[in-house]
């Protein structure tokens, strides 16, 4: 088996408030191996962001990492340089951000910010135009040349993205970060945009980091899915693994409350329980606990591990049946 | 009556932390008090000639020196805070005055009236404000009373807007909205919710308006377009000054020096109350 | 777009007609009729009514009004009675002086205030942030002719660093440039901080956008995301503001252009007050509310036109 892309070891990141420390990811393991797609889901609010921005390391001021690494192709992204850091962004590793709305600058036209995203490639303009029309047209966008002179709000929310997703693989990077970037669309430009995404995947053979929280887009797409919850990794394995036989209490009521899942007609859509517990001031053992319906004694107690080879999860209801 | 002693502390004791805000406070007081005890602290008949002193330099009977009718600097500066003071007083508690009816009827009324009110408080704010003044003190001659009025004339749409804009804001909030409902009068509900809420920003704006307004008194003091010689105003020592510039520099610098503790002082304070009272609107700038 | 300008601009001649209208009205209904005030208390009946009739001044208000108007579409704005020469002629020779010393006033405050801003968002609550502050504050309330006085007073008078009065010969640019240095310092100096104030909180605002993110994430260098990309956007709201400051700074320009006897709008009117040449002063207050009303239209038309997305917007 080859070494991981992308390989991530008990990180833990706080964010320092009025309140005290804010516990946003602890201990978190993740692995994204070579040209696979890995997806990540939870609710809002699990850790999703703070660890895409500790990849990129664009976290916000305030976030402190306490311990970890995040290890890429065998570099320790947390101890490089602020300027080798910066010159793997947008190189080796790519972005595409959630809200195509707001994620292009709104004076500057697309030429320019494709042109501009070039800034490493010692080719003259008129190569770096005509590289982002070719990749404009590879994500599928008719006239590129017309597009190129145009600003992003005369573009569609889908166009944006496909342009989005055009800066990001310029560089043919080696992992790619995509962060909810099909949330904003409605349904059918969703599934365009996968598809797309895979082929070209497929085509540029890079890695990629999908985070969503729409089960259907992560089972469509991904090799691999890791579930996370408050700030931990929950369960992780293979898509169908997961998908199919989810063992963590917290998967199978996503998966349950999954309206694309739901055969029968209801007038409620089921939702989890509960609330996200305080970050702030942690409670002890495990941290789905209060909003799970299989809690057992020792559950207040120990936190559970991730057990397991190919398919892992943390819950304390694995041991009592093993 | 809890709420106001709460006001007033809580005032101070954010004024503390914020050194600016307390150096304006201090300012303005220091100013106020000199002012009130003018007669008491001058050392001299503000109007007493003294050919034979003329335009003297600083000395121990004479702190600031004196003018060329050898009139003493000190108390004129001294007596000339109260033309100032009596000018803010004024003109500031009339135009506000005004200010909230205006704005409460641009607000509160329908949409014909608000927007002819805007109408004229735009067409009031076109004119460069000296030009205005100039131009009707061209036809009435010099006169304090002409710069108190001009005063009014441009401060009346600054209030009115701010009213206006509060009580627009107030008007679909669902309190006041369940209180229409059940029949409130409109004279009481602008009298028993919208003033309370629009105190406290206006009494900011005053405080901001003070430089403004003493700024434009004694511009046209200085233009000899105000007060009508031989009273002092900071304005017009600094005509005199100006005039005799060559001779001494002691009445233009005493003359500016108020000028600038006064300005500085109410800004500084009222940015302070500013952001004591009205968090959101500084926000942004933080 | 264009549609945008027509309603903007229409609006700006609705207001500039009432403020006219009304400036025209108040002179003639303030205590004092024109011909007296014109001929001095000393005139005899009989030449007062021969200048009133001259002048048009025995017709009823809106008839005047109307003239006035009609004169004014022709480009007329009456005689001044003193020179008996067109007070346009003289208000137009007036206009470029006035007009030089606001532009370098603010162009100058912007060429200060702007880097001043840019850099006090970058490094927040540096000195150089916290001094900014406090100025910005403190300057924008001195009144400016306070500011003009101690200037004279010191680098004119005192150290003979810079001439004190005057515009400087006319057709030598480098030393109507140097006449202009200290009027245009006792003018802008308020708005230096005033700028960098308003460049810094909406330079703030913009650098948490998510496009910035992006251009991070993709690795450009902070220069050029600072300069290309946050900038550009974060001037938008200073230009309209610098519109209105334009405006603004025409009161102070008066008291500039008196401390430093230089000719220009302000000065005409001051002298026209003075010896209270009524035409000349309907003319020069005038062309300053027009000119007022104008530099906020353009800059609102400026801002549309730098900001893309309002250019579309506006269109329809």
């Amino acid at each position: 088996m080859s070494l991981p892309v992308l390989n991530i070891q008990d990180l833990s990141i706080h964010y320092q408030t009025e309140q005290g420390p804010l516990q946003a990811l602890r201990d978190v393991n993740l692995q994204v191996p070579e040209g696979k797609i890995i997806g990540i889901i939870g609710e809002s609010g699990c850790g999703k962001s703070t660890l895409i921005s500790a990849i990129i390391r664009l976290l916000a001021p305030n976030a402190r990492i306490g311990r970890g690494s995040v290890n890429f192709k065998g570099r320790d992204l947390l101890r490089l340089s602020r300027d080798h850091m910066r010159a793997l962004r947008g190189d080796e590793i790519s972005m595409v951000f959630q809200d195509p709305m707001t994620s292009l600058n709104p004076v500057l036209t697309i030429g320019r910010q494709m042109y501009d995203v070039q800034h490493r490639s010692a080719a003259n303009r008129a190569e770096k135009t005509a590289r982002s029309l070719q990749m404009l047209d590879r994500v599928g966008i008719s006239d590129p040349a017309t597009q190129l002179q145009r600003y992003p709000h005369h573009l569609s929310g889908g166009m944006r993205q496909r342009v989005a997703i055009a800066m990001a693989l310029m560089a043919e990077p080696d992992l790619l970060i995509a962060d909810e970037p099909t949330t904003a669309l409605d349904a059918t430009l969703e599934v365009q945009i996968i598809h797309r995404l895979k082929e070209l995947q497929r085509e540029f053979g890079c890695s990629i980091l999908f985070i969503s929280h729409h089960l259907s887009v992560i089972a469509e797409l991904c090799d691999e899915v890791i579930v996370m919850y408050a700030g931990e990794v929950v369960e992780s394995g293979s898509v169908r693994d997961v998908f199919i036989d989810p063992r963590h209490p917290y998967t199978q009521k996503l998966l349950e409350c999954d309206p694309a899942r739901i055969a029968q007609r209801t007038r409620e859509l089921p939702v989890i329980e509960g609330s996200l517990p305080n970050l702030v001031d942690l409670p002890g053992g495990c941290i789905f606990r209060e909003r799970c319906s299989h809690r057992l004694a020792r559950c207040g107690e120990d936190r559970p591990d991730l057990s397991g080879n190919q398919h892992q999860a943390a819950c304390h209801l694995l041991d009592a049946e093993s | 009556m809890a709420k106001p002693r709460g006001t007033v502390y809580r005032t101070f004791s954010a004024l503390k932390k914020d050194p600016l805000g307390m150096t304006g406070f201090v300012l303005v007081s220091i100013i106020l008090l000199l002012t009130v005890l003018a007669p008491w602290l001058a050392p001299y008949d503000p109007l007493e000639v003294n050919v034979y002193n003329r335009l003297s330099s600083p000395s121990a009977e004479h702190w600031l020196g004196t003018d060329q009718l050898g009139r003493d600097v000190l108390s004129r500066v001294l007596f000339g805070g109260q033309v100032a003071l009596k000018v803010s007083l004024v003109a500031i508690s009339v135009s506000m005055a005004i200010g909230l009816i205006l704005g409460m009827m641009a607000g509160f009324g329908p949409r014909w009236l608000d927007r002819i009110l805007v109408i004229s408080f735009d067409t009031v704010r076109s004119f460069p404000t000296i030009m205005f003044a100039l131009a009707i003190v061209a036809l009435t001659g010099p006169s304090l009373n002409t710069v108190i009025g001009v005063i009014i004339i441009t401060s009346i749409p600054v209030y009115a807007r701010v009213v206006r804009t509060q009580t627009q804001a107030l008007r679909e909030r669902d309190f006041i909205l369940a209180e229409r409902a059940m029949g409130a009068s409109t004279s009481r509900i602008l009298r028993d919710h919208v003033l309370p809420n629009i105190a406290a920003p206006l009494f900011i704006l005053a405080s901001m308006d003070v430089p403004a307004v003493v700024g434009m008194e004694a511009g046209l003091s200085f233009l000899g377009l105000g007060v009508s010689p031989p009273t002092p105003s900071w304005g017009s020592i600094l005509n005199d000054g100006y005039s005799y510039l060559r001779n001494s520099p002691w009445p233009i610098i005493a003359g500016g020096l108020p000028l600038i503790a006064v300005t500085l002082g109410f800004t500084f304070f009222g940015e302070s109350l500013r952001d004591i009272f009205d968090p959101k609107l500084r926000r942004k700038d933080q | 777009m264009f549609a945008f300008i027509i309603r903007r601009g229409l609006l700006s001649l609705l207001i500039l007609f009432l403020a006219v209208s009304l400036l025209f009205g108040m002179i003639h209904m303030v205590p004092g009729d024109p011909a007296t005030v014109m001929l001095g208390p000393k005139a005899t009946p009989e030449l007062k009514a021969e200048y009133s009739r001259r002048m048009g001044l025995d017709r009823p208000l809106v008839i005047q009004l109307g003239r006035f108007y009609a004169g004014l579409a022709r480009g007329d704005l009456g005689v001044d009675p003193f020179s008996e020469r067109n007070v346009v002629n003289i208000v137009w020779e007036q206009l470029p002086y006035t007009m030089m010393l606001v532009l370098a006033a603010i162009g100058g405050a912007s060429l200060l205030g702007i880097p001043l801003g840019c850099f006090s968002a970058i490094r927040r609550n540096s000195l150089l942030d916290r001094l900014t502050a406090v100025m910005s504050v403190a300057f924008i309330a001195i009144p400016s002719f306070v500011v003009a006085l101690y200037l004279l007073l010191w680098l004119a008078v005192k150290w003979r660093w810079f001439p004190a009065m005057g515009a400087g010969e006319s057709g030598n640019f480098s030393d109507q440039a140097y006449h202009l240095v200290l009027p245009a310092i006792a003018l802008g100096l308020g708005w230096v901080g005033y700028i960098a104030r308003l460049v810094r909180a909406s330079m703030l605002e913009v650098m948490e956008e998510n496009h910035i993110r992006t251009a991070r994430a993709f690795g450009l260098s902070e220069r050029t995301i600072i300069l290309h990309y946050a900038l550009r956007i974060a001037l938008l709201p200073t230009v309209t503001i610098l519109g209105l400051g334009i405006g603004s700074m025409l009161s102070g320009a008066l008291f500039a252009e008196i401390v430093f006897s230089r000719p220009g709008i302000g000065k005409l009117l001051y002298d026209a007050v003075l010896t209270r040449n009524y035409p000349i002063v309907m003319g020069s207050v005038l062309v300053t509310t027009g000119f007022f009303v104008l530099s906020t239209l353009a800059a609102d038309v400026i801002n549309a036109f730098l900001d893309p997305r309002l250019r579309e917007q506006r269109g329809s």
